[in-house]
């Protein structure tokens, strides 16, 4: 039977299977950050059951932490009793916490990666709908709820149903100009925010290959932006380089061994997919979003289309008229005070040397406020090292301390209601960023030009 | 977890689609470290303007009241945030009604005794007007023979829910207790395991 790369490693982790076809799937590794956990830590308690296995599980402290001044105490009392919530459940019961001050802090999908905790043919779950970033390395990773981070907290399994297999192969060479982000907003654009939903999505084919690591992790990232709940890649030599030799990778002859593994992690010729998409790199541009959600995306030389149901242009208008946009307009020229380069979208190093890249010798232009908030403190310290922090200082650009910050304004990184924000993170829900708030999603390079420019321009005429 | 059999009750509409879990609960609001109280900040930035006065929300519309909210498609969509199925059982909702769910906000509603129905549009089009008809239509739900009919005018459609959840909720069962029965098994799969 020819098997797909999601079959083989979910069927690696079946415990059992229970009546109406519902698996018990054992999972490897569990993160947890502060704001989906302190519920299920009191319901192990009321319960009165044991953490069952607390070497599985990593914590951090990103969703609430404030991007400045983290060596003082968190100045909101919610925040602060959130986070002191955590550290206390993870000296009770015994868990790795990388929490404010520690040099492994940082946005939980930047630090798996980045310690070698994630890895290929692993199920990883963690209370956070990004969980599909792990899905890079050719892992089964997705976000749960509450009560699942309980499950896994009292059993290390979780009741499943089998999501369908979906493929998306994009073939060919991308524009200069336009990067993995533009990928997937652009495959967004195309199957919509529900278009995934049931679905587990492998992303395929050469350029998806040609992607680095940390391109790939941002791919997989938004999967669940059109309702999958996760994506995946299969791994490969780019995958085992990026692995070897850090934090808690396998080493020496470990390391051969797992990668012996790892080589079996691919999906069969002749698998057969529930359902699959291609596309031709060569037709992406840079990617903007012009609604509320994350799936209302053009390319940056297109004009907002009118709605697909013409019939029912109630969420249609509604959403316009949050942005304030119309259709037929195009977002080129349109001004934008707030620029956002961070979240575990967009927030790793190769992500700032981008920027850096980009904006060495310019400045931004006199009506933005530019906001780098790297994915990690290892990303914040490697960007000081090589002197990006420099880059950036010099271009007006104000580099914070790790942590979710303005993707979802859960600190005190806010939108002002009513202001256009260019983001690289994963949402342009209405008030995401902030009450009134609105979210222009693009790439890196798409933030920087604008932060630069002080309005929306297409980037490749900057190149 | 609350047990579900049946319910007889008014519904509240709300014709919108792809309403994400922030817009359900904002993420200023996850900041609690119970599972309690959720509701006063339910559809919070739909419902109130940022000084607290009340806008005008169907939430806001003492017309509408009831248990069952139906809502248009892809209705959960974004976040895996829990609280927004904790928002809506705390506000007094016990069914959602939509043609279409997100996957994790399903789930979650169903771990907590919210009962997610997916139905056709077409019911979910019969249901809409019904209520804008006759705000008072009472709405059935019968879990047991999984079946949902609008009193007023006798429509009716079946819907699907997976058999074991089923028993969950009639039963007010949840994942854990089933899951710590199976720890033989679990450990014993354990043993056989590597992980690289």
């Amino acid at each position: 039977m020819k098997k797909t790369l999601f079959d083989k490693i979910w069927e690696q982790h079946i415990v059992d299977t229970v009546d109406g076809g519902r698996n018990i799937l054992y999972i490897d590794k569990h993160f947890i950050h502060e704001v989906t956990s302190p519920q299920a830590f009191a319901g192990l308690e009321k319960r009165g059951v044991p953490l069952f296995r607390k070497e599985k599980i990593v914590a951090t402290a990103d969703h609430n932490v404030p991007t400045l001044n983290q060596h003082l105490p968190i100045v909101d009392p919610l925040s602060r009793t959130q986070v002191n919530t955590l550290i206390e459940n993870c000296e009770k019961f015994g868990i790795e916490l990388y929490g404010l001050g520690h040099q492994y802090q940082g946005i939980v999908h930047v630090i798996g990666p980045e310690l070698g905790i994630t890895r290929p043919g692993m199920t990883i779950v963690c209370g956070d709908s990004h969980t599909s970033t792990h899905g890079a390395f050719g892992s089964i990773a997705f976000g749960i709820g509450t009560s699942q981070v309980e499950q896994v907290m009292t059993t290390q399994c979780l009741l499943l149903q089998k999501p369908k297999r979906m493929r998306i192969t994009i073939d060919g060479e991308l524009q200069n100009g336009v990067l993995s982000k533009d990928i997937i907003l652009y495959i967004l654009s195309k199957l919509t925010a529900s278009g995934g939903t049931g679905y587990f999505i492998e992303y395929a084919g050469s350029t998806i290959r040609s992607l680095s690591m940390e391109a790939r992790m941002t791919i997989c990232n938004m999967s669940i932006e059109m309702g999958a709940r996760g994506g995946l890649i299969a791994p490969d030599e780019k995958t085992f380089d990026y692995i070897r030799g850090r934090k808690f990778a396998p080493q020496g002859d470990k390391f051969d061994e797992a990668v012996a593994h790892w080589k079996t992690l691919f999906t069969d010729e002749d698998a057969e997919f529930d359902k699959e998409y291609h596309f031709q790199a060569e037709d992406i541009a840079p990617m903007v979003t012009y609604g509320t959600n994350p799936g209302m995306g053009i390319k940056i030389n297109e004009a907002i289309p009118a709605p697909v149901d013409l019939g029912n242009t109630k969420s249609y208008d509604k959403s316009l008229e949050y942005m304030n946009f119309k259709t037929g307009n195009s977002l080129i020229g349109q001004k934008v005070n707030y620029v956002f380069i961070g979240s575990c979208t967009n927030s790793r190093i190769e992500d700032l040397r981008l920027v850096a890249d980009f904006v060495n010798g310019k400045s931004k232009a006199e009506n933005t406020t530019v906001w780098i908030v790297p994915g990690s403190k290892q990303v914040q310290l490697q960007a000081q090292k090589e002197g990006l922090d420099k880059i950036f200082e010099a271009a007006g650009f104000e580099l914070r301390e790790p942590g979710c910050s303005a993707c979802l304004g859960m600190n005190e990184d806010k939108i002002p209601k009513g202001e256009y924000c260019i983001s690289t993170s994963n949402r342009n829900f209405e008030g995401r960023q902030g009450p009134g708030a609105r979210t222009i999603l693009a790439s890196p390079l798409m933030a920087a030009a604008t932060a630069v420019m002080g309005e929306i321009v297409d980037v490749r005429s900057l190149l | 977890m609350e047990k579900f059999t049946k319910l007889n009750t008014t519904a509240v509409p709300l014709p919108m689609e792809d309403i994400d879990t922030d817009q359900i609960i904002p993420a200023r609001f996850l900041k609690a470290t119970t599972r309690e109280g959720f509701g006063d900040n339910l559809f919070r930035d739909w419902r109130y303007n940022q000084d607290d006065s009340p806008k005008d929300f169907i939430l806001n519309n003492k017309t509408y009241s009831g248990e069952i909210l139906v809502a248009g498609k892809n209705f959960g969509c974004g976040s895996s945030r829990e609280h927004a199925a904790w928002a809506l059982y705390d506000y007094g909702f016990r069914v959602v009604v939509s043609s279409f769910f997100a996957d994790i906000f399903k789930g979650n509603a169903l771990n907590n005794g919210l009962l997610p129905i997916t139905v056709s549009p077409e019911f979910l089009n019969d249901l809409f007007l019904s209520i804008e008809q006759n705000p008072k239509t009472d709405v059935i739900v019968d879990l047991e023979a999984q079946r949902i009919t609008i009193l007023d005018n006798g429509k009716s459609e079946d819907f699907e829910i997976d058999p074991y959840k089923k028993m969950c909720l009639i039963n007010g069962y949840d994942d854990i207790d089933y899951l710590i029965s199976k720890k033989d098994k679990i450990e014993a799969f354990e043993k056989t395991q590597v992980i690289f």
